[in-house]
């Protein structure tokens, strides 16, 4: 059937976990437009979510690193995180492994994809997920992108990535939602959490909501990690998306909440 | 140093409920699993944040320590700081440290 839904969200931890501690101005606002967003995704009537991450050692570690991965599991589970910490009870989340084999069956045409039928959500997907699907009764086949641990895969193959992911989508009879979740830049896990080039930020979704293949894959490492951080690696589940949906991107909420250490970011893209 | 084996504790500390009772119930047969240096394992034993920091640990995996430790969100930033205050820049990895060091970021 292909896609029928398209988007790009945040996903840092502080977004649930110290919302306690953010300026309700400007969390509330945020929360209420993800809030939405996943009531427009499910207004598509998808079969299931497909959701690009990139984890933060859940799953995959330094023994054994993917450059990518899809879940092929009957369910996941999460936070891996503690519960009170993230401010998120941990649950259960329904898969479907017959529709993961399909879909990996197909992007192996182009990517060599790693496949896994255990997977703990971390808060790189269970964040989005407490927005967008907060029941969590929606199918999902969780996907990674390794932004964490180096070398990391060139930005190119993120895009050819999403390519394939698109050409799985419109194998399969199902309705695909899909979502892509990234920090864009950031300093996490340092004592610069909260430090934001929002300049830079603006200047990446300008690039991702004309969907600018060239500008998207013009960056290096060497200036993310200078200019964006090292959180700033995580543009690639966003690259990836935006080869998938091939349309022009719109971008919901755009504000900087140090406390949540990003720009905290919702976009949709229409597929074409 | 092996950075290495003081990430993979960390890893198997944050996604391990069994990891997390044998910290506290049998912590010197667990730590003796890794090929830790002395310094990581006193840095691992006495939870001393700033010091796994600086010796170049992956942020996303102590920023989980901190939290099973308990410290509040500011102890973590702060302590994080401190070390880089006391043992110098981060040694290894992508998660050095490139504010002042009297910097509050997000007002923490
Ligand atoms: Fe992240």
């Amino acid at each position: 059937m292909s896609l029928v839904f398209a988007g790009v969200c945040s996903h840092a931890p502080g977004i649930t976990g110290r919302a306690h501690l953010a300026d309700p101005a400007l969390r509330d606002p945020f929360h209420a437009a993800f809030r939405a967003m996943g009531d427009e995704l499910r207004a598509t009537k998808p079969d299931a979510l497909v959701l690009v991450g990139a984890e933060h050692f859940g799953n995959f570690f330094m023994n054994n690193m993917p450059a990518y991965a899809i879940g092929m599991g009957a369910e996941y589970s999460g936070p891996i995180e503690d519960s009170a910490w993230i401010g998120i009870a941990k649950t259960r989340i329904p898969g479907n492994p017959d529709l993961s084999q399909r879909l990996i069956t197909e992007v192996l045409q182009t990517v060599d994809v790693s496949f896994a039928e255990e997977w703990l959500l971390d808060h790189g997907l269970i964040v989005p997920l407490n927005f967008l699907t907060p029941n969590y009764d929606l199918n999902i086949i969780p996907v990674n992108i390794n932004c964490q641990g180096p070398p990391l895969t060139p930005l190119h193959r993120a895009w050819a990535f999403g390519e394939a992911l698109r050409r799985a989508a419109d194998s399969v009879p199902e309705r695909i939602a899909i979502i892509a979740t990234g920090g864009i830049s950031h300093w996490p896990a340092t004592p610069d959490s909260g430090k934001i080039n929002v300049e830079w930020d603006r200047e990446f979704m300008a690039r991702w909501a004309r969907n600018d293949r060239e500008a998207l894959l013009a960056y290096s490492d060497a200036d993310i990690y200078r200019d964006a951080g090292q959180g700033g690696f995580e543009i690639r589940t966003f690259i990836s998306l935006a080869a998938a949906a091939r349309g022009a991107g719109a971008i919901r909420h755009f504000q900087p909440i140090p406390i949540f250490s990003v720009t905290c970011t919702l976009g949709v893209m229409e597929v074409i | 140093m092996s950075l290495y084996a003081m990430q993979k504790f960390l890893y198997h500390l944050n996604r391990d409920a069994g990891v997390q009772t044998r910290f506290k119930t049998d912590q010197e047969a667990l730590l003796g699993e890794y090929p830790f240096t002395d310094e990581e394992r006193s840095a691992i034993a006495s939870g001393d944040v700033g010091l796994i920091y600086v010796l170049g640990a992956n942020g996303q995996l102590l920023m989980h320590f901190a939290a099973y430790l308990g410290m509040p969100w500011p102890d973590y930033i702060a302590s994080m700081r401190e070390g880089v205050a006391k043992h110098g820049p981060v040694r290894a990895g992508v998660y050095a440290m490139t504010t002042a060091m009297n910097e509050k970021v997000a007002g923490v």
